[in-house]
């Protein structure tokens, strides 16, 4: 058993708090990302786990123990870190087994961990090179090697694919995804790239200034935001948000962005939004995709409106057109083939029943 | 100097082409012509040292060309390397420089590792104080070293004046705090999650300093020995100072004290004398250089 | 946060000491480990240090407590006023020589092609390497009265021999002349690796923009290379006057102690006249130029600590 529980964990730097007392039940087996801008206390929170920052207050229990002040190595976890840290003197093999050879445990056993981790991540030729030898590819493997010998009750990443390029990203990204499914050991990883995110995750934390913001599994994220930091944290391009009203409007409501352009609020979010018909400062929220252009038979939560086209990007199976409402640029994914033009005037539809109503004053999606 | 080539430059384009390589050209021999003028003011006085030493008294003496031997020999060689006394002064410069280097590093690498890693009560201060030492001439101490040394003997009976080992207790006093400050840089610039790592892994404080700094600030560790080695063999103030007893006295003031005597020079055998005792860090510095040149800089450009 | 310790009280109380402890003993490892170098610093720089200005108050016997009676006597003596006029002129003429000499041979060798590069600045920095004593027993030899290897050559060209130790303004000019040659190839290499560290395309948009070659060492080498330049020859001046080995071997201070530094007039008056508090006094007498230099250079060292 091996979850990880946070217990309004509190860190500050002197006076500066880093994480404001957060609360986390990671459960065994489970592979948990820690989203957020730099600075929002990810990072912060992962080395507590690890040990390698004091908790200013709260506790953090792995398993069944607490172990504020259990120091990182009695903690029974590895971490991969984000340049990596392999010892630049010692071989693949070196590196790996260092931790082990500290235990003192038996050459022998040392060996059949090494050999079936480097087995596990493809990497049997490379034990003899040093690390200055390897590419970037290469050397986040081993360091996730270093991590899989010890056979931790917890692996912890540090954005550990920020250093590859793009295209080395997205396969070390899969990489990691089949490690976890080979050893299925409690991962918690941190990472500000969404996308990361996303495609990793069991479930999705999102952090914030210091705050959890949203925890989740990442469809749920995406489509039901519970903030106003989350529908546009994650997602890109990034959810349209555009200042609206609220309208009665015939027993239905209506959210008016312009003099010109409104849109009937579907029948079955009248209830959840009827308290906030009052509310000035509100946000109309809605993604690129659920803006397009009008197809032939219009969905029921469709409906056409008309636009002048700022800017078009064409994407190869998208492409991304922008425009202005009521001051605010909005972006749209419309079918390549549907011809539009930057200037041009342009129909489209907008599908309401993927909206989001957000209070700009709490920052809260309604 | 590639430089005077651009604006030097003509109206056409083919033209300016010819004349920028034209004009490298120059640049460079005119480069090589200033360097060669340089070496030879650089290195006249140790070519003049071997070629002297390579002559007998009677052509030292004699109204020939100087800067030639007409007869060489290695008759200086010879008397200096089978005198009793000469060995003694190698002898103890060695002792002394060996014990020295050992010394600073220990005090050195351990202290270095503590400022740089482990932040503590007044280590900041502590590494600032460190540097200031190194800015304190030997010329400033010497006369208060010279007092206690009379202070001490007069209070535990260690007569501590005139014995050549005296020199193994006050030469780290010069090296240990430029060895520590550059070592402070190396160990400064190895990344912290290299240590964390270490932790992770379960190593200790002491084995994180011997089984990852040491190895990885391995070169900074060459270089800070070899400093250490070249200023305890080149100190010629303390042991002029402290020493008197011909078999007490380290190579240079060796030789300087016992080879002049009075107005009867034997150039021959000084210029042997010098060579020999340049000879140590000469051939460290040969073999080593780049190490040499990083230690040399490391203490302005890190840091 | 109260109900926090409410919820977990012992956890939390035992977390904050076991982390105390555990502070406390990673600061006492580090205070052992930095403990031999406060010892050496304290006993053999720092208290020394402070016992020459004990040392200085003392008559020479040092029997009598006389305040500030050493450094009176000092002032009103032409012969000390001659010193610290030469000690200045050595160490500010020498400083400024080795800062031009090594500018232009660091341009020189950063000019050629790079692959030769090492071989002329390992040639180059000989000069550093050899221990000054030695080195200065050679041009000693090559200064001698009777067999100069120089005065040879003139001769060659039919000049006057130069009397380089012997007559007090060629024997200054030959004690810095010898800490140049010594000193110079230290300016070099870290000018040179100065020089390194200009970005190419700084050169490149100079020289699109029009500059000629000065003006490039003007408003790029130089304000690029400024800290390094400032902190070298900082660093020099203090090594350079605070100097013994040069002038102790070459003139011994003469002649008629005309060269004459700090350092070799406190050796003489201290070690070999036996009036430890007078010597204490003169070699005192570097401490204000050594702490001026030494705040520059630390104000250097924090403002680049500070940008880092």
């Amino acid at each position: 058993m091996a979850q990880v529980t946070l217990r309004k964990v509190v860190k500050n730097y002197d006076e500066t708090p880093a994480v404001r007392g957060i609360d986390l039940d990671i459960a065994d087996k489970e592979f948990v990302v820690l989203v957020g801008p730099s600075g929002c206390g990810k990072s912060t929170t992962l080395r507590m786990i690890a040990g390698l920052e004091e908790i200013t207050a709260g506790d953090i229990l792995i398993g069944d123990q607490v172990v504020n002040d259990v120091p990182p190595k009695d903690r029974d976890i590895a971490m991969v870190f984000q340049n990596y840290a392999l010892y630049p003197h010692m071989t693949v093999y070196e590196n790996m087994s260092f931790g082990l050879r500290l235990k003192k445990m038996p050459k022998a056993d040392i060996d059949v961990r090494v050999q079936s981790a480097a087995r596990i991540l493809d990497i049997t030729e490379l034990l003899q090179r040093k690390p200055k030898q390897l590419s970037g590819g290469q050397r986040q493997r081993v360091a996730m090697g270093r991590a899989i010998v010890r056979d931790p009750k917890v692996f912890l990443f540090d954005e550990p694919l920020s250093n590859l390029d793009a295209k080395l990203r997205v396969q070390m990204r899969t990489e990691i995804k089949k490690v976890h499914q080979k050893v299925r050991t409690t991962t918690v990883y941190v990472t500000h790239d969404q996308v990361e995110a996303m495609t990793l995750a069991d479930r999705v934390v999102v952090m914030n200034g210091g705050n959890i913001e949203q925890v989740g599994a990442p469809n749920d994220l995406y489509h039901a935001p519970a903030t106003k930091f989350v529908a546009s944290f994650i997602g890109s391009p990034a959810m349209n948000m555009i200042p609206c009203r609220l309208e009665q409007a015939a027993g239905a409501l209506r959210v008016r962005l312009t003099d010109e352009i409104t849109f009937p609020v579907p029948a079955s979010r009248t209830a959840r939004y009827q308290p906030h018909l009052s509310k000035s400062r509100l946000l109309f929220g809605l993604r690129p995709e659920h803006i397009t252009e009008v197809p032939r038979h219009l969905e029921p939560e469709q409906h056409p409106f008309e636009v002048t086209l700022d800017v078009t990007e064409p994407m190869g199976q998208e492409t991304l057109v922008y425009f202005t409402v009521n001051g605010t640029e909005i972006c749209a994914s419309v079918n390549p083939t549907a011809g539009a033009q930057s200037d041009a005037r342009m129909a489209l539809a907008a599908d309401l029943s993927n909206m989001h109503l957000i209070d700009d004053e709490t920052g809260m999606v309604l | 100097m590639t430089d005077a080539a651009a604006n030097a430059a003509g109206p056409s384009r083919t033209i300016q082409y010819g004349s920028m390589s034209r004009d490298r050209k120059w640049a460079l021999r005119w480069s090589y012509f200033f360097l060669v003028l340089f070496a030879i003011f650089f290195l006249m006085p140790p070519i003049y040292m071997l070629i002297t030493s390579l002559k007998t008294s009677a052509e030292i003496s004699a109204a020939t060309n100087p800067w030639w031997v007409f007869s060489p020999t290695l008759d200086n060689y010879v008397a200096l390397l089978t005198q009793n006394q000469f060995l003694v002064f190698f002898r103890n410069s060695i002792v002394v420089s060996v014990c020295v280097v050992a010394v600073s590093m220990v005090i050195s690498v351990f202290a270095a590792f503590a400022l740089a890693r482990m932040r503590f009560w007044g280590s900041a201060t502590l590494a600032t104080g460190v540097f200031l030492t190194y800015l304190i001439p030997d010329t400033l101490l010497f006369i208060p070293l010279f007092k206690m040394f009379a202070f001490v003997r007069d209070t535990f009976g260690i007569e501590l004046m005139n014995h050549w080992w005296t020199m193994i207790i006050v030469y780290p006093t010069l090296t240990v705090p430029f060895c520590t400050w550059i070592m402070i840089g190396y160990f400064a610039s190895i990344p912290k999650e290299l240590d964390e790592a270490a932790l992770i892994d379960g190593a200790t404080w002491m084995q994180t300093l011997f089984r990852i700094f040491i190895p990885v600030a391995l070169p900074g560790i060459i270089a800070a020995t070899i400093f250490a080695f070249t200023v305890s063999w080149a100190q010629f103030l303390y042991p002029l100072a402290f020493t008197t007893s011909t078999d007490q006295l380290l190579l240079p003031v060796g030789i300087i004290t016992t080879l002049i005597k009075g107005d009867v020079f034997n150039w021959g055998q000084i210029m042997t004398g010098a060579l020999l005792g340049a000879a140590p860090p000469l051939i460290i510095y040969a073999f080593l250089m780049d190490y040499y040149i990083a230690g040399l800089t490391a203490g302005a450009t890190k840091g | 946060m109260a109900n926090i310790s409410e919820s977990v009280p012992v956890a939390t109380d035992s977390s904050r000491s076991g982390l105390h402890r555990l502070m406390q003993r990673k600061s006492s490892i580090a205070f052992l480990m930095t403990l031999p170098l406060i010892l050496l610093i304290g006993v053999l720089v720092a208290y020394p240090a402070g016992y020459a200005i004990y040392l200085s108050m003392l008559n020479k016997s040092m029997v009598r407590f006389v305040g500030l009676g050493n450094f009176e006597f000092l002032m009103g003596r032409d012969s000390f006023w001659a010193v610290v006029y030469q000690s200045c002129l050595f160490a500010v003429t020498a400083v400024i020589f080795k800062a031009v000499i090594g500018f232009v041979v660091a341009h020189f060798v950063h000019n050629i092609p790079a692959k030769g590069q090492r071989k002329w600045r390992g040639m180059l920095l000989v000069p550093w390497v050899i221990p000054p004593a030695m080195s200065t027993l050679a041009w000693l030899w090559l200064f001698d009265p009777s067999y100069s290897a120089f005065n040879w050559i003139l001769a060659l060209f039919g000049m006057d021999p130069v009397p380089w130790t012997g007559d007090t303004s060629w024997a200054r000019f030959s004690v810095i002349l010898v800490n140049v040659w010594i000193g110079a190839p230290f300016f070099m290499i870290m000018y040179l690796a100065a020089l390194k560290s200009v970005p190419e395309q700084l050169y490149e948009a100079a020289a699109i923009d029009g500059a000629n070659w000065w003006q490039r060492i003007w408003y790029v080498t130089l304000p690029m290379m400024r800290n390094i330049i400032a902190i070298t020859a900082l660093f020099s001046l203090i090594v350079t006057f605070a100097n013994f080995d040069i002038v102790r071997v070459l003139t011994a201070g003469g002649p008629l102690n005309g060269t004459h530094v700090f350092a070799t007039w406190a050796f003489r008056v201290g070690i070999e006249s036996g009036d430890i508090p007078l010597g204490a006094a003169v070699s005192l007498f570097m401490v204000p130029i050594l702490a001026v230099a030494a705040v520059f250079i630390l104000r250097d060292i924090n403002k680049r600590g500070n940008e880092a």
